[in-house]
C-alpha cells in the first residue's frame, strides 16, 4: 500500500515535469494565525477584486478548505492561471480552552475545536491534489516548529514546488532571516499580506516556480 | 506520581508498520506516557499521526499531542535518489504535559509536567 502510494506520487511528479497544466492548484498552508487567509485575500483582491474569507485573531478561523478557481496572475510578460486553495491551519493539538480567552462561550469553543480538528484533516488530505504550495510562516515567531518541519517534509516527499512566505514583516520583531536559516534549501519571500508589502516579489516567484 | 517514558529502539521500530507505530504512539500518549522514538517517523507518518490525533481529540481528556524531532536528514545517495527521508530522534507526549522550551537543529529542550 505504502509502495503504491509512493509510486503514485513519483508518477505524478514525472507527469508534472513533462505536461504543464493550463491551470494550477496552489495551496496556502501553514500553522494557525500565520496569515493564510489574509494572503489569499490579498492575492484575490490584487487579481480578481474579491476576497475568500474573513481573517480573525482567534486561531482556527478557517475550518474548511476554500477554493477560488481561475485566478490569472501576470508578471513580467508571464501569465499563470491558478486555483487558490486556502486551507485551515495545521496543528497537532486543538484545545477548546484556548478559544475561551477570546470571549467565546464553552459551547462555541467546543464546536470551534471540533470543526478545527476536521479542518486539519481536510488540509492534510488536500496535499495530494495540489500543484504547488505557498507555506505561510509568521516572521515574528520561531519558524523551527514541528508543524512547519512536518509540512515542509510532506511537500518535499511529494516533490511539490514550494515557496515559503515569511509573513508579517511590517511588525517590528519580524525576522525573515530566521526563516531562511531554518529552511535554507527553500526559496523564502518576505512579505506583509496585510499591508501589501513586497507582493510583487511573491507574484514573480510564483510565476517562475509554479508556471 | 511519576511520568512513564517509553524509549523505543530503532530495531523495534523497524519491525513495525506505519499504522502500528501510530497506534502504539497514540495509545501510550493517551495514557499520559511520553514516547521517545530512536529513529522517529517519516514526514508522511507524521502527517498520518496528526490526522489520527485529530480524530481522537475528545476536548475533555485528550486535546492533542506535542511532537518534537530533529529535522530530517537524507543519509545516502540512494536515499537522495529515491527521496526517502529518515526520521531522527523524536519525542511525543500529551499536549497538556509535554512542553517544548527550545528547539534548534541539533538540540531539543522540553519540559514534562
Amino acid at each position: 500500500m505504502g509502495m503504491l502510494s509512493g509510486l503514485k506520487k513519483r508518477l505524478r511528479f514525472l507527469y508534472r515535469l513533462f505536461f504543464r497544466k493550463d491551470k494550477l492548484k496552489i495551496g496556502i498552508y501553514g500553522p494557525p494565525n500565520a496569515g493564510k487567509t489574509t494572503l489569499a485575500n490579498r492575492i484575490l483582491r490584487d487579481w480578481v477584486g474579491e476576497i475568500i474569507g474573513t481573517p480573525s485573531e482567534i486561531p482556527h478561523e478557517t475550518r474548511r478548505v476554500k477554493l477560488r478557481e481561475g485566478v490569472k496572475i501576470q508578471v513580467d510578460g508571464k501569465t499563470i492561471t491558478i486555483d487558490v486553495v486556502d486551507t485551515p491551519g495545521i496543528a497537532a493539538k486543538v484545545d477548546f480552552h484556548d478559544f475561551l480567552k477570546y470571549g467565546l462561550s464553552e459551547e462555541e469553543a467546543k464546536r470551534r475545536a471540533k470543526e478545527a480538528t476536521e479542518g486539519v484533516i481536510e488540509a492534510i488530505k488536500w496535499l495530494d491534489d495540489l500543484d504547488g504550495i505557498l507555506l505561510v510562516m509568521d516572521a515574528t515567531e520561531d519558524p523551527f516548529t514541528q508543524v512547519n518541519v512536518t509540512i515542509v517534509g510532506n511537500i518535499e516527499a511529494r516533490k511539490l514546488p514550494l515557496i515559503i512566505v515569511a509573513n508579517k514583516i511590517d511588525l517590528p520583531n519580524a525576522s525573515p532571516a530566521r526563516i531562511k536559516s531554518a529552511f535554507p534549501q527553500h526559496y523564502v519571500v518576505p512579505i506583509s499580506a496585510l499591508k501589501g508589502i513586497n507582493l510583487e516579489s511573491l507574484y514573480k516567484a510564483m510565476a517562475e516556480r509554479f508556471g | 506520581m511519576g511520568v512513564q517514558i517509553n524509549l523505543i529502539s530503532k530495531e523495534r521500530l523497524s519491525k513495525m508498520g506505519s499504522m502500528e507505530k501510530i497506534r502504539m504512539i497514540l495509545d501510550n500518549v493517551k495514557e499520559g506516557k511520553i514516547v521517545v522514538l530512536e529513529t522517529g517517523l517519516t514526514p508522511e507518518e507524521e502527517a498520518k499521526l496528526i490526522e489520527a490525533t485529530m480524530l481522537e481529540i475528545d476536548h475533555e481528556n485528550f486535546v492533542g499531542i506535542e511532537v518534537e524531532s530533529y529535522p530530517y536528514r537524507e543519509k545516502s545517495l540512494i536515499s537522495r535518489i529515491f527521496g526517502k527521508k529518515h526520521g531522527r530522534l523524536t519525542i511525543i507526549g500529551p499536549a497538556n504535559r509535554l512542553k517544548t522550551i527550545e528547539k534548534q537543529e541539533d538540540l531539543i529542550k522540553a519540559l514534562i509536567t
